[in-house]
């Protein structure tokens, strides 16, 4: 019993050493940091007040654009993934092999050679077509595809998530499949999937930066192309600083969001 | 004189290799309250499943509420209109209010107006004893409460059959009771009900038949006077032992 004892109060002893440890050196290479950087420097090429000053109000028609090829893209994935995702729990095998083909494509290429694809390689093979919406429609479509296949995942894992009792007692009032799917079914699973979209949402947001392989004007530019063209014209690593700053104003805000209606789903 | 509203013959059903039920005939006149009781895994959920078709049967015939349940060419959804289903969890639908679980199937198969469909649905809730709980959903209300809805849903339809799978099994013990009274409501009003239950004072009050299932056939069935109290075959009796005396 007391040697027992004894042993416990050492391993806790033990847990108490190794933390009072860490501290230690977490502290020692925050101060060795601060003591060794070269805080003129950093400042000089970071934090100059003038010329982040200088990026308003034109940084504003980027961080729009961002929003918007953001939101665009968003919704294009919404439009294709849900009927995707129907496709996928339907009961016609084609509609079901059709829709895991292009889940497992769009999948499985980086994002940024759809958007290739879309902004060159489509056009070249076929002169006559242009993309509706210029710039903003390519981007809808080339993020968008991607996103797609994003989406139809977790709206198929939503409708999954729906008990089966829902559908059972739908389908004994006398709703069809479609209805229930409609009425039934999918209202709950959205519910379900508001959390993986918003961080769609997020991951998209921060996609949206690959549009400037598109080659972009000033009207069309968004935000890490705008910030990387006044890097060149100052010479300076502020823009920079200021972009990704703006870029957090929309991300951070929405993860926060999502873990929130994680939590409160988990509730429901 | 009375119509068959139930009329079901040589009806086997298979899960894989285990066949649950084995040959089931059985006829249910208008106006008749049925009680179904059997040990668990006898297949008395998957023999009403069968009815309305929420699961197809192996072979054998069913026909339910005029139609012809079994036919190829069978409209089932015009069908189950007219077949309520009352289930042991109730199974509302968790993203609608009270009023809408009752109204969307009137609305949305029916056609009726959202007025039509919303003053049926208050007819109904008061008919079993539910009110002032309109726009809560259906995670806010007790289980005897969600279980009354989810009959006052099934009414909604106007259904000439209710089938019923132990809708008082998931309830706590004190709210049983005020379930078994709506049901009890509608057996007087002269609903054609099939009920599988555990309630053996229910069976025995209001069933005018009592049809006992094990291993996927019918055993023995009769007014309940008999089935409960003497019933002839030894599977029966050893079943009532055992729940009427759960303590023995
Ligand atoms: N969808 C299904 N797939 C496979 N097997 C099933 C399915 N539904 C039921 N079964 C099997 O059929 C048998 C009978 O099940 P059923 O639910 O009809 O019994 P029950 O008499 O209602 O029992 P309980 O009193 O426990 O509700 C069980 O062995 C069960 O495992
Ligand atoms: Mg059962």
């Amino acid at each position: 019993m007391n040697a027992a004892q004894r042993t416990a109060l050492t391993v806790r002893g033990r847990r108490r050493l190794t933390r009072t440890v860490q501290y230690g050196v977490f502290a020692a290479a925050l101060i060795a940091l601060i003591a060794l950087a070269d805080w003129g420097r950093i400042a000089d090429s970071f934090l100059q007040v003038d010329i982040a000053a200088d990026m308003f109000p034109a940084v504003w028609t980027a961080f729009g654009n961002t929003v918007a090829y953001t939101l665009l893209a968003f919704v294009f994935g919404m439009l294709v993934g849900v009927p995707l995702a129907l496709m996928r729990v339907s009961g016609f095998g084609p509609y079901r092999w059709l829709s895991t083909v292009y889940v497992e494509v769009f999948r499985g290429l980086p994002a940024l050679l759809v958007l290739f694809l879309v902004g060159f390689a489509v056009p070249q093979a076929f002169p006559g077509v242009t993309w509706p919406g210029g710039v903003y429609g390519q981007v809808a479509i080339g993020l968008g595809l991607t996103s797609s296949a994003y989406i139809a995942e977790s709206v198929r894992a939503g409708i999954q998530a729906v008990p089966p009792g829902q559908v059972e007692a739908a389908r004994s009032l006398g709703m069809s499949h479609t209805r229930t799917m409609i009425s039934i079914v999918l209202p709950q699973a959205l519910r379900i999937v508001v959390p993986p979209l918003t961080n769609e949402l997020v991951l998209l947001t921060k996609d949206s930066s690959l549009v400037y392989v598109l080659g972009v004007t000033a009207s069309t530019m968004e935000l890490t192309r705008f910030a990387r063209s006044e890097l060149t014209d100052t010479a300076n690593a502020t823009p920079l600083l200021v972009g990704g700053l703006l870029y957090l104003l929309l991300t951070v805000p929405l993860s926060a969001l999502a873990r929130r209606l994680e939590t409160k789903g988990d509730r429901r | 004189m009375s119509t068959r509203l139930v009329t079901i013959r040589g009806l086997h059903k298979r899960f894989g290799d285990n066949e649950v039920l084995r040959g089931i005939d059985l006829d249910i006149d208008e106006g008749e309250v049925v009680c179904l009781i059997g040990p668990s895994g006898s297949g008395k959920s998957t023999l009403l499943r069968c009815i309305n078709l929420l699961e197809p049967p192996t072979s054998g015939t069913v026909g339910a509420a005029g139609h012809d349940m079994t036919h190829p060419d069978a409209d089932l959804d015009a069908a189950r209109r007219e077949i309520g289903m009352v289930f042991q969890h109730f199974n509302l639908f968790s993203h609608l209010t009270i009023l809408d679980n009752i109204a969307i199937a009137q609305r949305r198969v029916l056609g009726r107006s959202k007025a039509e469909a919303h003053a049926e649905a208050r007819r109904r809730l008061a008919e079993v004893g539910v009110e002032g709980k309109e726009r809560a959903k259906p995670a806010q209300l007790s289980g005897g409460q969600q279980q009354r809805v989810a009959i006052a849903r099934a009414l909604a339809m106007g259904p000439t059959l209710m089938l019923f799978d132990e809708p008082t099994s998931a309830l706590d013990p004190e709210l049983v009771g005020e379930v078994l009274a709506v049901m009890r409501g509608l057996a007087a009003d002269g609903m054609t009900m099939l009920v599988v239950t555990h309630e053996m004072s229910f069976a025995r009050e209001v069933a005018d038949r009592v049809v006992f299932l094990d291993g996927g056939v019918i055993v023995e069935q009769g007014p309940p006077s008999q089935m409960l109290t003497e019933p002839t075959t030894e599977r029966a009796q050893s079943f009532l032992r055992r729940v009427l005396h759960p303590v023995d």
